[in-house]
């Protein structure tokens, strides 16, 4: 309050009215034009990419792989989009449990300063550089067991990490105390309550976060270029073998100077953004209901 | 463990429960499953104590062969220059992609810290209401989009669109004495400025999801106790809204800084990764960090190469974790992005 009073130079200043007007005005005006920048940007990208893509995503985009040559015509991310599907379901796979498991711990048990260090951490992780992530796998990963597609599925999966954390963490908090006062009272053990209460209670959140971690995790390319490497000349089911992604094809075919190579790159810079959109947008679907569900 | 009877969710699920007290069991499975739950929290400390491990046991070789600090006091990257039975002077100089991360995560910063305070405030108040949701949508899918694809896009879409104003500040700003050493041309495209404008772009949505849930924080008495005074719009923001969020907005600064300083795939392709030393002009091309290792590492032939990669990498990491740290410590619990 005393705040308001002494930090109200603007209003002790002899203003005339028709001034203060004309510069709210002006002002108010900026700020609706860093917002008309900033979603001028969005539909610049999204449309530039959408018209440079459609061109070449057809069908057989999707089905076929790239042909030897770069410089060739036609041929798809086949391989590449079966690459990022089981590279970042493995990473899935390994950062639900231990990022649901972490959050279960900050919220249900953790007291004291151990559980206050690692919920710092994990938001520290989560501006973790991607490219350091890559490196750190290399250096305990591929140095052993070579490039492959589990590697790449071991970074991304520290990529999702915290964030799979993160929200679920948020999303137990939000469940009503007195569920699990219920749950206690009727004789459940503590597992018990979380595993058949909290969690379910929580489920939708944690969903819409885990999809966010898995669009996040599906458009990185610079953790992958140091674990995965790529493979474009077959098909590659094998994650303990070298994988291309999706992402990695982009970035190869985009660089290549060749411009069958770089229609090639469209049409998969198209395909990951709408992969990319779908999940945020579904993500965002479940995130409505939560919302709603707890307000 | 518990048991994974069908549960069909919700509160209704607690009738199943066993509720005869079996002593001993119940017991057992909970702290097994306390246990498990810390360890799977004790993870994320774990990763992070073993990445500056690794990245340093990887980096030892390069550091003891030409010195620990040789590295941040040269300026010059040459593999092709590096034997093994010579330790001077230190082919692998870092300082020119320190610079190169520094210079383009300010640009980058420049631009978008105006931009995502302006939009976080139109977001909280003074956009209508309907428009609110929508609007913060939008924002937010600035994020959703891949580096991969700001790369090419930035190739392709913004290199062209910004040639001509660049080519003019060339042969007017850069033409000046003393300042124009900063503007100087030939611009090819690819440079620190395409690299910052990129960056810009790339962590507005972040530094706006912050400052929109600072700016939400103001208490809701004192604007209209500025209002009701007769203060204006912007009066109501600058004297209501702008002072309590201060520390906050520098957080969300912070923590946009950290992502641009560690950014790799959209600056490896739009900033010329030019590598032999610092070059003054923004315009011109060079390299940082990130870009370095992922234009090199996979080919790291020369003696020492992989390991000075992993040294651009170990500096690279406590960069970015001073930055996240300083910005989480302002922030405490900001967005997840």
């Amino acid at each position: 309050m005393s705040q308001l009073a002494l930090g109200a130079p603007g209003l002790r200043k002899r203003q005339s009215l028709r001034r203060r007007r004309g510069k709210s005005v002006v002002m108010v005006g900026l700020l609706v034009a860093a917002v008309v920048v900033a979603v001028g940007v969005l539909a610049w990208v999204l449309i530039y990419v959408a018209i440079q893509g459609a061109g070449a995503l057809n069908l057989n985009f999707l089905t076929h792989n790239p042909p030897g040559n770069p410089g060739a015509a036609g041929g798809g991310f086949f391989n590449g989009i079966v690459g990022s599907l089981i590279i970042v379901g493995l990473a899935t796979a390994i950062a639900i449990p231990l990022g649901i498991g972490a959050a279960i711990y900050l919220v249900e048990y953790g007291r004291g300063r151990f559980s206050a260090t690692i919920r710092f951490f994990n938001d520290v992780l989560i501006g973790i550089p991607t490219i350091v992530t890559g490196a750190f796998i290399y250096a305990i990963w591929v140095t052993r067991f070579g490039f492959s597609g589990f590697a790449g599925s071991l970074a991304l999966s520290i990529v999702m990490l915290p964030l799979v954390t993160r929200t679920t963490e948020e999303m137990l908090r939000l469940v009503p105390n007195e569920l699990r006062e219920g749950s206690l009272a009727l004789g459940a053990t503590r597992s018990q309550t979380v595993m058949r209460v909290c969690l379910p209670t929580a489920l939708p959140g944690i969903i819409t976060g885990v999809m966010l971690a898995v669009a996040r995790a599906m458009g990185e390319t610079a953790p992958l270029l140091l674990t995965a490497l790529g493979n474009d000349l077959f098909t590659q089911y094998n994650p303990t073998q070298r994988m291309s992604t999706l992402s990695l094809q982009i970035f190869d075919n985009a660089v290549t100077g060749f411009q069958e190579g770089q229609a090639r790159a469209w049409a998969g810079a198209l395909t990951l953004i709408v992969i990319v959109l779908v999940f945020t947008f579904v993500a965002r679907f479940f995130g409505r209901r939560v919302r709603t569900a707890n307000a | 463990m518990p048991p994974p009877a069908g549960v069909s969710g919700g509160i209704t699920a607690t009738r199943t429960l066993p509720l005869p007290l079996k002593r001993g069991r119940p017991r057992v499975a909970d702290r097994v499953f306390g246990s498990g739950v810390a360890i799977a929290g004790a993870i994320v400390l774990v990763v992070i104590g073993a990445m500056i491990i690794f990245l340093v046991l990887e980096g030892l070789p390069a550091m003891q062969h030409y010195g620990f600090f040789s590295f941040i006091t040269a300026s010059r990257w040459a593999p092709s220059d590096a034997f093994p039975n010579v330790s001077h002077p230190n082919p692998y100089g870092i300082l020119q992609f320190i610079y190169g991360t520094m210079l383009t995560s300010i640009i980058g910063m420049l631009i978008a810290v105006p931009l995502a305070v302006g939009a976080a405030l139109v977001i909280t108040d003074v956009a209508p209401q309907r428009v609110k949701g929508p609007l913060s949508a939008l924002v937010d899918l600035l994020a959703a989009v891949p580096s991969v694809v700001y790369g090419f896009w930035g190739i392709f879409a913004l290199i062209p669109a910004i040639k001509p104003v660049v080519d003019f500040l060339t042969t007017t700003l850069g033409t000046v004495p003393v300042i124009g050493i900063a503007f100087q041309g030939p611009f090819f495209g690819v440079s620190y400025f395409t690299a910052g404008l990129v960056l810009a772009i790339m962590v507005l949505p972040i530094i706006a999801a912050v400052c929109r849930e600072v700016f939400r924080s103001t208490p809701r008495n004192e604007k209209e106790a500025a209002l009701a005074l007769g203060a204006t719009r912007w009066e109501t923001i600058r004297i209501a809204v702008l002072p309590r969020s201060r520390s906050g907005i520098v957080g969300a600064a912070l923590l946009g800084l950290g992502r641009a300083l560690g950014e790799t795939i959209a600056v490896t392709m739009v900033i010329g990764n030019a590598v032999l030393h610092i070059n003054p002009s923004i315009f011109s091309q060079g390299a940082t960090m990130s870009s370095v290792i992922a234009n090199e590492f996979t080919e790291a032939t020369e003696p020492f190469h992989l390991s000075a990669l992993f040294v651009v990498g170990f500096w690279l990491l406590i960069v970015a974790l001073i930055v996240n740290i300083l910005a989480r410590l302002i922030v405490r619990r900001g967005v997840a992005l």
